[in-house]
């Protein structure tokens, strides 16, 4: 708005690039800093360019085109979301490494600017709330959901592509914010008026609201797609009591995401309105006011909280049961807590600002009711531990994160009763003391849920179980080095260190930030056993393989399809006729896998390009709206709505899968099934295991 | 209606009879709504306009018009009712209004606890 | 499966639709999400306006800028529209002749394009009177609701023609019909938050 703009690139030009400012005033400071954000520019560069190669050179970009992007199959879509995740969470991970790098070594300075710190923090939490808890909860309820309920396909398999690629669209321009730079220094909350052009006239808040708001939108279709698959295309028999927990919590997360993502769509809506047409929200004159922002962010934001932990509760919930051998403890109080905790998350919001400057009273009613969520969560770590009481445990994977999760989750949780106490967050808000509780919620209960959740439906998806040993020393490194990074946090944060600093002036907070930055370290290791735990399942893959498809002796539905599962999921609908359906029909004296009478047709939904179109234009409105290039808006804003319409005046939306192949694909996997030695529960994590599991042991407590 | 098989394309004089009346009833459920609605606006619009009640009055009588104004439009233009087998639509409906009571309600709680407390300027 | 004739809220087309009234069920369900969703957008957008009123940072205020008359005029053109969409529902429903259904929508189309018309009209004048969204907080919170609605109404003039193109070409088959009955649902929604904006912003402010 304030200076000439070019009318091709707009407001882009050669100081976007990460090293311009070092050439320009080349001081030591300057050039570290530059060949830092310059490698990590190079890194995205160099990693689309071998992406691309490796494409080219296996001649797979059809096969990527027409299997992938274009696939409206939700299992592919879940996988999809996941892969976003894992790259957007390495990149994370690598920013709180230099991070905490950073206060290790900030007393009187450290090696990164203030301005690369803030864009650290900015970038870190943005990323890992909108870019990778948001696409990992999505991807694993895609891929699970369905067949825990027994059905093909969510009800709008159409927008769930295009759900996929707003997150992708998101994704990528947080991404490129590294090769043409900068991003916002405003932290993942965006306060204004930090904000707000007066203060920013930059780039960097732009790129911040356009990748929310394009992940914000992705966010609300999912909750909407969720939530109507759940009440409209459940099994028969499939009643509200019958469901498996974590289709519950992906129900409550869905709901939260449709109520919960609108405040965000407003607060970012209103921060650009004031950004691009001058208009005065939360401007500090003309009549606007910033505390207008932070009520409609946390208004968002707390569900946010739940929508992030709720699914990983139901992960939990299927682990504790399966790798304990026993039906889940309490699953009606489970499930009531579940909703009570999703009603509670939107009573809560002030507990964000209770030093806003509104009285006393508000804050102790806001204070009272953050306490009360702690209640029904309280009851769930109670129904867990009792699930796990005289059950036949295994310490697989999964089960390490999940024991890691009650421990350490307990404790958060501690932290965040103190923090609800208003009082006592006059004095620590603002301080590292917050970091740590949040860190202590979200990396013990967010992340471990979705890496066990991984290890639990890996060989599902994929075929072949992932290898135990480097998984093991991966949960190890993250509960250790989540411990090392973050309890001195709690320290510092008491001891005064304010949240977000780049550097200190005090020494005694030396010890806390060099054993929080070792910690650092533990985690960027336990990241990279994760991966070479990828790598060597993927090498090792003949020796996992489970075509039984159950390699858990699991008990709900998804256990009971081929790995992989077809396309459509089941040969024939499933009818359930209690809880644990699939324990349920394997006790019974019908056998695991009764032959159906007969098969019928398949209809499915055909490709469909709508994804990838929209998240493309997509990803250009965002890029132009942030660099000011006024034509690509227009265009691909064009774009976007001409294939809206267009997709209307389509009639060829399903193709028709013969019940002969139906049939046929089932009698093959049945032969193999025959073939399959069953294994006991000993032999579980052993090269024996097959996935077809054998009937329990007599006397084990079911 | 509600026995009719799912192919009925009958042609039976009754059921041609039936329609025709379930139509006209219907006709007569939007007409309803349309002048309720027309009603409920032609109040508070003419109060504004030509009325002499205090600005407290004139508030209740636009706000409780409004509500019912909101009422008349779910149940005659978009069928909402309390049937039995639309419960799951209701609860949604019920559900979004207990949300945006909380959110609405706490909002303004909030800032005008805020506004009278630390920014006087801002009360209207 | 229990037969009963209604699977959604809202108008049902009934049995005598066969495949498009089996179709609406998870369609017009999972619209009837996103509206709720939409409506929150609008509610806090709401309480916001409510909460700016007071930051005219001594701009002109409700007395200066609004109108009673173009308001009602506003008011009158979407609550007849919302009555006309109600009658080309039932000429879905019943199906009456084609020319019926496409007569209803076509006056619809034209009410909605009337109050997007006159609702232009009103900025222009708001502006003309100093009235813009930059003078002040007020201003601004009120730029930000009304136009949203604004803009939905003309979203959903957009489908509307979108929706007699598809007519046109593939006749009233399955997507067409369950098109319109969202697009209604739509129409009669965004008559409901009018209500609210003639009630709070227009006859809220000039009283």
């Amino acid at each position: 708005m304030n200076h000439e703009s070019h009318w091709v690139l707009g407001r882009l030009d050669w100081s976007a690039l990460p090293f311009w400012d070092a050439l320009q005033h080349p001081t030591t400071m300057n050039i570290v800093n530059a060949i830092i954000a310059s490698g990590a520019g190079a890194m995205v560069i160099l990693g689309g360019l071998i992406a691309a190669a490796a494409l080219t050179w296996t001649k797979r970009w059809r096969w990527l085109w027409s299997e992938w992007l274009t696939s409206p199959d939700h299992k592919k879509i879940g996988i999809m979301f996941i892969v976003i995740a894992l790259v957007m969470l390495a990149r994370a991970v690598i920013e709180a490494v230099f991070m905490r790098l950073q206060q290790a070594v900030g007393l009187d300075g450290g090696f990164l600017t203030a301005e690369h710190f803030g864009q650290l923090f900015t970038t870190h939490g943005t990323i890992m709330v909108f870019f990778m808890a948001m696409p990992f909860l999505t991807g694993i309820i895609n891929y699970v959901m369905p067949l825990q309920i027994g059905t093909r396909d969510l009800s709008f398999p159409v927008m769930n592509t295009i759900s996929l690629g707003l997150t992708a669209a998101g994704a990528a321009l947080v991404m490129v914010s590294l090769v043409l730079a900068p991003f916002s220094t405003g932290g993942w909350s965006g306060y204004p008026s930090f904000t707000e052009s007066a203060a920013n006239p930059g780039a960097g808040v732009d790129y911040w609201i356009w990748a929310v708001t394009l992940s914000t939108l992705s966010s609300t279709l999912t909750g909407i797609n969720f939530a109507v698959t759940i009440y409209k295309k459940r099994a028969p028999g499939m009643t509200w009591f019958r469901l498996p927990l974590f289709t519950w919590t992906a129900l409550c997360t869905s709901i939260l995401m449709i109520f919960g993502m609108p405040p965000l769509t407003v607060a970012t809506a209103l921060l650009a309105l004031d950004r691009y047409l001058d208009f005065h929200f939360f401007t500090a004159d003309l009549g606007g006011n910033m505390m207008n922002y932070i009520n409609l962010f946390w208004a968002f934001g707390h569900p946010e909280v739940y929508i992030l932990i709720l699914p990983a509760f139901g992960i939990f919930s299927e682990i504790f049961s399966t790798f304990s051998g026993k039906t889940l403890y309490g699953y009606t109080a489970l499930v009531i807590a579940t909703l009570a905790i999703a009603v509670l998350s939107f009573t809560v919001w002030l507990h964000h600002f209770f030093t806003m400057g509104q009285s006393a009273h508000i804050n102790a009613i806001f204070g009272i009711a953050t306490m009360l969520i702690g209640v029904p969560t309280g009851v769930k770590i109670y129904d867990w531990m009792l699930t796990m009481f005289r059950g036949r445990i295994r310490f697989s994977v999964p089960m390490i994160y999940a024991i890691g999760f009650i421990m350490l989750f307990v404790l958060g949780g501690l932290t965040g009763v103190i923090l609800a106490v208003p009082s006592v967050d006059y004095q620590i808000h603002n301080s590292l003391f917050l970091v740590a509780h949040f860190h202590n919620m979200l990396i013990p209960g967010l992340l471990f849920g979705m890496l066990a959740g991984t290890n639990l439906w890996f060989p599902k998806a994929f075929g072949f179980r992932l290898e135990e040993r480097w998984g093991r020393r991966a949960a190890y490194c993250w509960i250790v080095g989540f411990m090392m990074a973050f309890f001195p946090l709690y320290a510092l944060g008491v001891l005064g260190m304010p949240r977000r600093s780049a550097a200190f002036f005090e020494p005694t907070y030396l010890p806390w930030t060099l054993i929080a930055g070792i910690g650092a370290i533990v985690i960027l290791v336990a990241m990279l056993f994760l991966l070479l735990q990828l790598w060597v399942s993927v090498r090792d893959r003949e020796l996992n393989r489970v075509p039984g498809g159950d390699p858990w002796d699991g008990r709900s539905l998804e256990w009971s399809v081929s790995s992989p599962p077809p396309e459509y999921n089941f040969p024939v609908i499933p009818e359930i006729h209690g809880r644990d359906a699939y324990m349920r029909q394997k006790e019974s004296g019908g056998g695991a896998h009764p032959r159906p009478d007969d098969y019928t047709d398949i209809t499915m939904p055909a490709n469909t390009a709508m994804g990838a179109i929209i998240g493309m234009t997509g990803f250009l409105m965002a890029f132009g709206l942030t660099w000011y290039e006024w034509w690509l808006v227009m265009a691909a804003g064009g774009a976007t709505l001409v294939a809206l319409v267009a997709r209307g005046f389509t009639r060829q939306r399903t193709r028709t899968i013969t019940a002969a192949e139906v049939h046929r694909q089932h009698d093959t996997w049945l032969r193999e099934l025959a073939s399959l030695r069953p294994v006991t529960r000993a032999e579980e994590q052993s090269s024996a295991n097959r996935g077809l599991p054998a009937s329990p042991v007599e006397g084990a407590v079911q | 209606m509600n026995q009719h098989t799912v192919s009925s394309r009958s042609t039976h004089r009754s059921d041609a009879d039936e329609t025709a009346h379930t139509k006209r009833a219907e006709q007569r459920t939007y007409l309803w709504g349309f002048g309720l609605a027309l009603i409920l606006t032609l109040i508070p619009f003419g109060l504004v306009a030509f009325g002499s009640l205090s600005a407290g009055t004139i508030y209740i009588v636009i706000g409780a018009c409004a509500i019912l104004q909101v009422v008349v439009h779910f149940r005659f233009f978009l069928h909402i009712t309390l049937a039995r087998n639309k419960r799951e639509d209701l609860q949604l409906i019920l559900f979004t209004v207990l949300i945006l009571t909380i959110m609405v309600g706490g909002t303004l709680w909030i800032l005008f606890n805020l506004y009278y407390r630390m920014m006087p300027d801002m009360l209207p | 499966m229990n037969s009963t004739s209604t699977r959604h809220p809202g108008l049902n087309l009934g049995h005598a639709h066969g495949e498009a009234h089996e179709a609406s069920e998870e369609l017009v369900f999972g619209f009837w999400v996103f509206m709720m969703s939409d409506l929150i957008i609008f509610g806090l957008l709401f309480a916001t306006y409510i909460t700016m009123l007071g930051g005219t940072a001594g701009g002109p205020g409700p007395h200066e800028l609004f109108e009673l008359k173009s308001a009602f005029i506003e008011t009158m053109l979407l609550l007849i529209s919302s009555f006309t969409f109600g009658m080309a529902s039932l000429a879905l429903k019943y199906r009456s002749d084609r020319k019926v259904l496409v007569g209803w929508l076509v006056v619809t189309l034209l009410l909605g394009l009337g109050f997007i018309a006159h609702e232009l009209y009103d900025f222009h004048k708001m502006f003309s009177e100093g009235g813009v969204p930059s003078r002040s907080g007020f201003l601004s919170a009120f730029f930000a609701l009304v136009p949203l609605h604004g803009l939905h109404v003309t979203g959903a003039c957009i489908w509307l023609v979108a929706l007699l193109g598809q007519i046109a070409v593939h006749g009233l088959d399955t997507p067409t019909k369950t098109g319109l009955m969202r697009l209604a649902i739509l129409w009669h929604f965004l008559d409901v938050v009018w209500i609210g904006i003639f009630s709070i912003v227009y006859l809220g402010g000039i009283a």
